[in-house]
């Protein structure tokens, strides 16, 4: 991505999300840190680690809608490829605690120790550096995707068939990270870390450059997303996604186009991951099921999908509705408002919130033809032009 | 004062002693045996065990089974043998009945000692050799066969005499062989009729008397034990094979029960219900309730239980499918990954609607009595539950296949399948069709859910276990006709259960995901795909 189409991505509204998210990563640090617990400007560690946590997922939804709202690429199982970033991040914090361990094993985490496991396997060498941490953190996630999308989009795998097979994927990585001799501590995960880079993950100072780091990397991802979309490229995709057959008769290499999406989303996934695991302090298998997955699509569609702002807004409400309720006395009703959330999404807010509103803006200015247009851009995203029930 | 109570104690026990001594008067042989234990002597206790065995009492094997677990005491004082229950009762050794008044103040038991416990045993398994009940004779010769005492040897021979049970008098032959291969003072003729015995028997146990046989042995003995094993590991591996194909037709099949519903509706109406899963859930729920019905009111009714569960499962996961249909999936045509969202939701909320209800906890759903136990054929066993279940698997299958093939409804499901616009044209109402076909998926899922309260624990998490490999099978053997959904099902299920021994129940799963990645690369639309141009979206 040149420069021009970035130039080109700088919309009016792009420029609004860019600064605002800059201004977060830099008030809200500054706030909870400089400013002294009893002004009413103080920001509570308990914000920064929730909003931390927030801007991960933000992230992960952000890379869903690349491929799903401009794509037409449900996968159901982009949190596999969050986890696999997550447990990346967490091997290099698990060799950072040396010594300090249980078990006082200087090379040795503590799970395999107690495992009688004589020596580090192969795939744990090099985590010590955080420079190879760093690599793994992109290319796992990323090799996967290449290796699974070139199977996939190579044979069309396509609309539900492709949902389904990303699930099983999940699922089954989700089983084997449960076993104790895959080697990344079963399904206790990974946790008790003590720091990064030297820095103690629990001090506040190190938890609100987390929240400043994760930010701009939400940025800089909303940014290289924007640039994608608003080239040439993001318009093939856009008609992958509304006419994929269409768009291969015109001569474009659909898989191609694909596959490339695919794995920098899985890649945007991974480093989501691994900002998500030093800000909760822990990365277990239950990271791999299907319905994380699942909810993490949902909050796309509350935002709204092929609106990357959206996409970051849905990943925000619904985590902030999730913690509100479910710490409340209407925990047990959690589960029904999330169901009736994505029946409600699907039948009612089709756009999302987002959409519903540049709908409306867009609506007011322009006459009633281009309206219309616009409605079916935005109405049959899915890729399949499929033929309505005669009713 | 307490001196006055020993006196009084003492009295009491006096008048016992004298009361025994008038019982004597008519003691027989068992009696006599029993004052042997009195002498606190090993050599005499031994004494005592033969001759309580020799005497036929009804007793004997009480008070040896008693002595063996240190539940046999005696009070030398008395001359009294008492023997204790598993609860710790007293008993008098001599008439059985509970023992009157208070114990003896010297009451212990009787000691034994290694070599002791070996004579027990070996007397016990004669004893019990010759028990009335033929269960109990199979399990002393089992005993037998697996201690392989040589002691047993005389009370084996005498068994095989008289016994006309023919499954007890193998395992009498079969133990008086693995006696014989284990006692170096037996003729080597015997060895090697013994041997035979052991091939003809040709199970692990066999395989493992052969194996463990002593260096003692001739070599002419030894060598056929050699051939024996050979033969028995062949033959083993045979069944295991057999066994094997067995499991994976009994997975294959319940895959085939859960996966049959979403192959049809996705076959029609090329949407995928997340929630079938939890229609599964309600069918096993519904049974469950069925059961609790039938325990407070109509206790005799428990074996019928699922005939009443299952029409009634269909009727209810059909309904709520239909529902679904109507109240949702209509509205979302021409949407599939939208589909795919609304019907997880759905699944969530179902899934805590069952939680709240009932609780999250597992419901105890039990097997009428036609379903629970399990026969042996050849070297495997097979249980009553899974075969049932394989049987009105297929018994489904075949009714829906005729449904789809000579009903009206099967003609136009049919006809939607394959071009929905085409069909609508004709006067097809597709948006009817519809609505039955996702009740009539619903509706198996629901009898699936009755067959599964069978055999897994029925909690709202049961259809979750088994949606994703559902969704391997309509993958794997595509939505043309149900046939694919047949193979698929029995293919993934066989394969899961090969692939098993050698990767485990996990790697095994991954193993067959991979190659599903792999075989869809062949045959993107699965085994049975249709053909023609309607299938390219």
């Amino acid at each position: 991505m040149s420069a021009f189409p970035l130039t080109r991505a700088l919309d009016r509204a792009t420029v609004i999300v860019v600064s605002l998210l800059a201004a977060f990563a830099i008030l809200v640090p500054l706030l909870n840190l400089a400013v002294p617990a009893s002004s009413p400007f103080h920001v509570s560690s308990y914000f920064v680690a929730l909003f931390g946590k927030y801007i991960c997922y933000a992230i992960l939804a952000l890379s869903i809608d690349l491929i799903w709202g401009y794509c037409g690429i449900l996968s159901l199982g982009h949190g596999a490829f969050f986890a696999l970033g997550g447990y990346a991040m967490g091997m290099y914090l698990m060799r950072q605690i040396g010594t300090r361990g249980v078990y006082a094993n200087p090379i040795l985490p503590d799970f395999m120790v107690f495992l009688n496991w004589p020596e580090l396997p192969v795939y744990w060498y090099g985590f010590q550096h955080f420079p190879y941490a760093l690599l793994m953190i992109v290319l796992v996630p990323g090799l996967l995707a290449l290796v699974f999308g070139w199977f996939a989009f190579r044979s069309r795998v396509t609309g539900v068939y492709l949902s389904i097979i990303t699930q099983a994927l999940t699922f089954a990585l989700m089983l084997g990270f449960f076993r104790n001799n895959f080697g990344f501590g079963g399904n206790n995960g990974l946790t008790d870390f003590k720091d990064i880079l030297g820095f103690n993950v629990q001090a506040p100072g190190t938890r609100a450059t987390l929240f400043a780091i994760s930010t701009l990397a939400l940025m800089i991802g909303f940014l290289i997303c924007r640039s994608i979309v608003a080239s040439k490229f993001g318009k093939v995709l856009i008609a992958i996604r509304d006419a994929e057959s269409r768009t291969r008769f015109l001569g474009y290499r659909v898989e191609s186009y694909k596959l490339f999406v695919f794995t920098l989303s899985a890649c945007m996934a991974g480093i989501a991951g691994a900002l998500y695991v030093p800000q909760v302090g822990i990365i277990n298998p239950s990271e791999f099921s299907p319905g994380n997955s699942i909810e993490a699509v949902i909050w796309v569609a509350v935002g709204g999908r092929g609106t990357l702002t959206g996409a970051i807004l849905g990943a925000v409400v619904v985590n902030y509705a999730k913690t509100f309720f479910t710490s409340g006395p209407l925990a047990p009703y959690w589960l029904f408002m999330l169901g009736g959330l994505f029946i409600a999404v699907t039948l009612l807010l089709p756009r999302g919130i987002v959409g519903t509103v540049e709908h409306w803006l867009k609506r007011k200015p322009q006459s009633d033809a281009q309206a219309a247009t616009a409605n079916d851009v935005a109405g049959s995203p899915s890729g399949e032009p499929a033929p309505r029930p005669a009713e | 004062m307490r001196s006055f109570c020993e006196r009084l104690l003492a009295l009491v026990f006096a008048l016992s002693v004298v009361c025994v001594a008038a019982n004597a008067a008519r003691a027989d042989a068992y009696e006599d045996a029993l004052a042997n234990f009195l002498a606190d002597s090993f050599d005499d206790t031994i004494e005592g065990i033969n001759a309580v065995a020799a005497s036929g009492h009804p007793l004997a094997e009480k008070v040896i089974v008693a002595l063996q677990d240190g539940r046999l005491l005696f009070s030398a004082e008395e001359k009294r043998v008492f023997f204790k229950d598993e609860a710790d009762r007293l008993f008098d050794a001599a008439s059985g009945s509970p023992a009157t008044g208070s114990p003896p103040a010297d009451l212990s038991p009787v000691r034994l000692n290694n070599r002791l416990r070996r004579i027990i045993e070996a007397t016990l398994g004669s004893l019990t050799l010759m028990a009335p009940d033929p269960v109990k004779r199979f399990e002393a010769a089992q005993a037998v066969f697996k201690s392989k005492d040589a002691n047993a040897l005389p009370a084996l021979d005498q068994a095989i005499a008289k016994e006309t049970v023919a499954r007890v008098k193998r395992a009498l032959t079969e133990a008086r062989a693995a006696v014989i291969l284990y006692l170096d003072s037996a003729a080597e003729t015997d060895k090697i009729d013994a041997v035979g015995i052991m091939r003809e028997r040709g199970d692990q146990e066999a395989l493992a008397v052969l194996r463990g046989l002593p260096d003692s042995n001739p070599p002419a003995v030894r060598q056929l034990a050699a051939d024996a094993i050979a033969s028995i590991e062949r033959t083993l591996a045979a069944w295991e094979t057999v066994q094997n194909a067995w499991y994976g037709i009994s997975l294959g099949s319940v895959l085939l029960l859960a996966a049959i519903g979403l192959a049809i509706t996705f076959g029609v109406m090329g949407v995928i219900n997340m929630a079938h899963g939890e229609m599964v859930m309600l069918g096993a729920y519904t049974t469950f309730v069925v059961q609790e019905v039938i325990r407070t009111r109509y206790p005799g009714l428990f074996d019928y239980s699922l005939f009443i569960a299952i029409p009634l499962a269909f009727l209810i996961a059909g309904f709520v499918g239909v529902l679904i249909e109507r109240g949702i999936i209509q509205f979302l045509y021409g949407r599939p990954l939208e589909t795919l969202l609304a019907t997880w939701g759905l699944s969530l909320i179902l899934q805590q609607a069952v939680r709240t209800a009932f609780g999250p906890t597992n419901k105890d759903v039990g097997n009428p009595s036609w379903m629970s136990g399990s026969f042996d054929l050849g070297h495997i066993t097979i249980t009553y539950n899974r075969l049932w279940i394989v049987v009105f698997t297929l018994l489904v299958f075949v009714l829906l296949l005729a449904l789809l093939r000579y009903t009206r409804l099967g003609l136009e499901m049919r006809a939607v399948t394959q071009n929905r616009s085409m069909a609508a044209s004709m006067g097809i109402r597709t948006g009817w069709i519809d609505a039955m076909t996702f009740g009539l998926g619903s509706g198996i899922a629901g009898i699936a859910g009755v067959a599964l309260s069978q055999i897994d624990n029925v909690s709202p998490n049961l259809g979750q276990g088994y949606i994703i490999d559902s969704f391997m099978v309509v993958v794997f053997g595509g939505v043309g006709n149900l046939w694919g959904t047949l193979v698929g099902a029995l293919t993934l299920g066989i394969a899961n259960k090969f692939l098993e021994p050698f990767a485990g129940a996990v790697l095994g799963k991954i193993a067959i995901l991979v190659l599903i990645i792999l075989f869809i690369q062949k045959r993107p639309r699965g085994l049975f795909a249709l053909k023609g141009r309607a299938v390219e979206a």
